[in-house]
């Protein structure tokens, strides 16, 4: 799929999200070398914090590849520092303790959050968790280098589907909610 | 544990929660201030005179302890080999080892300041000994437990809300073990200023598999000193049921620097460990993988999903393991062993009918490994099983296999 979109675009940065099993399973040096030459540039490994730098952080960063790490409302100012040190593309901002798809409590701590880590690092923050509408693109905008919109995504392409297939819906479906979403971003940036 | 002499296979887990190239810490960023807090807490207490006072307090008055090491008079002859033994966990309150466990954990979440609790379960074993020290202790709590489960462990269910907990019933996946624990997780991941996740098998991310086999640990220590009180000396074999493993590394922790000993796990074999998706036997029948927060083995394609476990007991139906017991598994030290339905349902009559004892499903699977030890081992020999539950709980869901009618 990767390289399908690399032979249309070869400047949009392609970053892949996930957990690691599937990645331990099919081989950390294989995947590596398959994901670098299909044109990834950045991995963001949800369960792997920097205690396991070992496992795919350190080879992942040696193959040329970012690794992406997630700060969140726990991470202190004492533990940021190592969650910062072998971070590299961008910094990923959990803007809430608990799951994707959730709603964002209090908007203005996301700010001192961003600004805190920005304390920190001089990579771009992204915030993402709880991000539904344009309106919360605009928001977090204005504080965070970007944003990561992933569940509302893929309610709006599920709603689209029948009996789990595309239809000639699904591709509007996703174009209109990302330029709602964009149109937020830029608005924050205005 | 250094006393344990550089070879010792009971030094593990090392700093990085790491048996082998098992356990470890794979856990989202917003869990890992937690963890690590936890672990420097579990370490203080175990230095706390107070706190080990408390909890040997407990275990003896609240719990029962020492469970009585039982000799099988009847199955012995049955089966004319080897002597059979039952280290009697049944006969804790609440009816299993989970309330070794549990006790240990309460008392730490109390000197941590948690005001909640939280707690996956599958055969309610560990939901009902968690809804108990809640009790006692005075905390909230709300138990996961798969759907699927909720309906063939119900008797639990209604003991854990008598007892005074939330029962969330998680019906994802097959609403098995796997997905309480996975819905425990994302309410722990929400809840993290107040609430402590009381895991209740030796798995999941360090300190947990340590911090659970030290409570557990006291299984085989009595065992131990019971035995060679009862017939001297050291038994032959050890024989204890695993899921994700609690009852069995208490069981096998204090022999395992005892060569002599053989060891033995049953797994659960469900339908036959060459039935796809049929069985639960994550050693026998999986291979290693990263999930809720350890890498072991786990049952999983070759695309690094995992697979629905299968097996009449719910207690082990979870498609992982004990971290410490994938290092075992490899290191060879524990032999691990399918045992299918049908065989422990079969256990389960026998050890009925012959010893008036109803034994869990889960320590049923146990028991059917014993059965085919013993018959060819010597009359001096002695096997010890760890009988981990009662089977009242299962009474219902045995006599619906069986056909049996009111």
């Amino acid at each position: 799929m990767v390289e399908d979109f690399r032979r249309k675009d070869e400047t949009t940065p392609v970053v892949l999200m996930g957990y690691y099993n599937p990645i331990y399973k099919f081989g950390v040096e294989k995947f590596l070398a398959v994901a670098k030459a299909s044109g990834v540039d950045g991995l963001i490994i949800v369960d792997l914090p920097p205690e396991e730098d070992d496992e795919l952080c350190l080879p992942a960063l040696e193959a040329g590849l970012n690794f992406i790490r997630l700060t969140t409302p726990t991470t202190d100012d004492k533990r940021l520092p190592a969650v910062l040190a072998n971070t590299s593309g961008f910094v990923y901002y959990v803007s809430m303790t608990g799951i994707t798809g959730a709603a964002i409590k209090s908007r203005a701590a996301v700010g001192d959050a961003v600004k805190r880590i920005k304390g920190h690092t001089d990579l771009p923050v992204a915030v993402g968790f709880g991000i539904k509408t344009a309106e919360d693109a605009k928001t977090i905008g204005r504080d965070a280098d970007g944003v990561v919109v992933g569940t509302v995504l893929v309610d709006a392409i599920g709603q689209s589907l029948k009996d789990g297939k595309a239809t000639d819906k699904t591709i509007e479906a996703a174009r209109t909610l990302v330029a709602a979403l964009a149109e937020g971003v830029r608005a924050a940036r205005a | 544990m250094a006393t344990n002499g550089i070879n010792s296979l009971r030094n593990g887990p090392d700093e990085h929660g790491r048996f082998g190239i098992f356990g470890g810490r794979f856990v989202a960023e917003t869990l890992m201030p937690l963890i690590l807090e936890l672990e420097a807490a579990y370490r203080a207490a175990r230095l706390d005179p107070a706190y080990e006072a408390q909890l040997q307090d407990l275990s003896v008055h609240y719990a029962g302890r020492p469970s009585p090491l039982y000799f099988a008079e009847r199955l012995t002859a049955e089966l004319g080999g080897a002597k059979i033994w039952f280290k009697r966990e049944e006969l804790n309150h609440t009816g299993s080892h989970k309330i070794n466990n549990c006790l240990g954990q309460i008392l730490l979440a109390k000197r941590m300041g948690k005001t909640r609790v939280i707690a996956e379960t599958g055969a309610g074993q560990h939901g009902v000994a968690t809804a108990t020290v809640c009790a006692k202790f005075d905390l909230p709590c709300t138990i996961f437990m798969g759907a699927t489960d909720v309906e063939r462990q119900w008797p639990n269910v209604l003991r854990m809300k008598m007892l005074g907990a939330e029962v969330r019933a998680v019906s994802a996946g097959a609403g098995t073990l796997k997905d309480a624990m996975n819905e425990a997780l994302r309410d722990w991941v929400t809840n993290v200023d107040t609430t402590y996740y009381l895991i209740g098998t030796a798995a999941g991310p360090h300190p947990y598999p340590e911090m659970v086999r030290d409570f557990q640990a006291v299984i085989g220590q009595e065992i131990k000193s019971q035995f060679a009180e009862a017939e001297g000396g050291l038994p032959d074999a050890l024989v204890a049921c695993v899921g994700g493993g609690s009852n069995a590394i208490g069981t096998f922790h204090a022999f395992l620097d005892d060569p002599t000993v053989a060891i033995y796990g049953a797994e659960a074999g469900g339908h036959g460990i060459e039935v796809d998706n049929g069985h639960a036997a994550s050693m026998t029948g999986g291979s290693p993988g990263v999930l809720h927060g350890n890498r072991t083995y786990l049952l999983q394609d070759k695309d690094g999903q995992i697979l629905e476990g299968h097996s009449i007991s719910a207690g082990l139906d979870y498609p992982g393991v004990g971290p410490e017991h994938s290092y075992l598994h490899d290191t060879k030290r524990v032999t691990y062993v399918p045992i299918t339905d049908d065989e422990a349902i079969e256990a389960f009559q026998l050890c009925t009918k012959l010893e008036g004892i109803i034994p869990a499903l889960e320590s049923a699977h146990g028991l059917a490994q014993v059965i085919k030890l013993a018959p060819a081992m010597a009359k001096n020999q002695s096997i010890v099983l760890c009988l981990s539950g009662r089977g009242d709980k299962d009474v219902e869901s045995v006599g619906k296999y069986l056909g049996m009618s009111m």
